[in-house]
């Protein structure tokens, strides 16, 4: 009887398998934190009227998200249930002081035109909810993976929000940033430049004004609404049944 | 005292912590299904914000700035926050169990609540004196139990419309948002030199 030697080949999974990827990619879209999950709406869409912070921002919260999970993932099986939202909290709060005074150092304007909103990463309920319901559960670098998932799934939302706000409110795009961009508006600085009597921005935009709603904190509610518009009807089993 | 008077009304209204500052958005748009639901956290909101204020206040001021630790100023006050919501919840439940069982559930979620924790650094962020803080807290609070309220008469009378599939529940909901957000910009018609000032998002 031929007997064939069996090789016991330890499957390895890779860092970056197919299921990994998942975690990473659901939240941009169809697991969004912001329009699906409905988490951490709060803290930050006032930081919306322009690009550049929504960056920065974005940045902060993918950072605080992936290391809070990662953290709470390792601890998991020491923290006691009873007091596990206070442990989860000074984690949080922890790394949140930490992007805190990194800011402070590193960029101060950007650091005074946030305020109170990075400080309030820490009641960003995205943080917290995935901490609750991915990172008690799961092992450190699915969990850190996550983070980094919802994070930019939020950072996401964000940057679109940013975009529009900016564009159609004041005509540019990343102003602040090293790289500001003047796209359309009254003047020589603007690539269309509506005003200069003879360009052929005054010709064919002169009828252009900036959008002044676009400022304003409310029109980040019709941008998300519309945001959740087109996603729910591209995709129906997302509608909301109540 | 005007002072104080000022800051209530401004805060409730000009600066609303909901519509013009989205602080508190989760819960707000969460709970806000049903009238009743939404008016015992709104209550329950201003209770805490009132409370946690002045604390949060007197522990900044003689605390943190004192001893130069203000870099701890997240993890104090999330602290102060998280404590004072339980003892609020165990003085209530034994002094008053009706208040108790209406607000039950919501207590709790308080501490996560952003207007809660945004209220105390707006006020550092702010410098303002003890009672002007207080008064901060009960404007803000205010604030945000009218537009809960709100809201939720609102939603619960637009359950009965023909909203399109796509936009039902939670894009209605932003939408609702957004255009009271508008409405409530015309009453910053209050005081004339707050209005320049307004555009916090700037």
């Amino acid at each position: 009887m031929a007997t064939t030697t069996e090789t016991k080949i330890v499957e390895k999974e890779p860092w970056f398998s197919k299921k990994e990827r998942v975690l990473m990619t659901d939240p941009l879209l169809d697991n969004n934190p912001i329009t699906i999950q409905v988490l951490g709406v709060c803290s930050a869409l006032a930081v919306t009227s322009l690009v550049y912070p929504s960056v920065v921002m974005s940045i902060a919260v993918v950072f605080v998200c992936a290391f809070a999970n990662l953290f709470t993932s390792l601890l998991r099986n020491m923290i006691p249930k009873a007091v596990r939202l206070i442990v989860q909290l000074v984690i949080i709060a922890t790394l949140v002081t930490l992007v805190n005074e990194a800011l402070k150092a590193i960029n101060y304007p950007i650091y005074k035109q946030l305020s109170v909103y990075i400080g309030l990463i820490i009641t960003n309920c995205i943080v917290m909810g995935r901490l609750e319901a991915f990172a008690m559960a799961n092992k450190p670098w699915r969990s850190f993976l996550d983070g980094i998932g919802n994070g930019a799934g939020y950072g996401l939302i964000l940057i679109v929000v940013g975009f529009f706000r900016e564009l159609f409110g004041k005509g540019t795009l990343l102003a602040g940033s090293p790289v500001p961009m003047f796209i359309i508006g009254s003047g020589d600085d603007y690539w269309i430049d509506t005003t200069t009597p003879g360009q052929w921005g005054n010709t064919f935009f002169g009828w252009y004004a900036n959008n002044n709603l676009m400022v304003m904190s409310v029109a980040a509610m019709f941008i998300i609404a519309v945001l959740i518009w087109w996603q729910r009807s591209r995709n129906p089993k997302l509608v909301d049944i109540s | 005292m005007g002072d104080f008077v000022n800051i209530f009304i401004k805060s409730a209204f000009i600066e609303n912590m909901i519509l013009a500052y989205f602080l508190g958005m989760c819960s707000f748009l969460a709970v806000s299904k049903s009238l009743q639901t939404a008016f015992g956290l709104g209550l329950a909101v201003i209770f805490v914000l009132g409370i946690t204020m002045p604390i949060n206040w007197l522990i900044n001021e003689f605390l943190l700035v004192n001893f130069e630790v203000e870099f701890l100023r997240f993890i104090v006050f999330i602290a102060v926050i998280a404590s004072m919501v339980q003892l609020v919840e165990m003085v209530v439940e034994k002094f008053s169990p009706g208040l108790y069982a209406a607000l039950g559930i919501f207590l709790p979620l308080i501490t996560v609540n952003c207007a809660i924790l945004g209220g105390s650094l707006f006020m550092v962020t702010r410098e303002y004196t003890l009672g002007e803080s207080v008064a901060f807290g009960l404007g803000g609070g205010f604030g945000w139990f009218l537009a809960i309220i709100a809201i939720a008469a609102i939603r619960e009378r637009i359950r009965y419309s023909a909203v399109p599939p796509a936009l039902r529940g939670l894009g209605m909901a932003f939408l609702l948002t957004g255009l009271m957000g508008l409405a409530f910009l015309s009453l910053s018609g209050i005081d004339p030199a707050v209005f320049g000032g307004y555009t916090p998002s700037k």
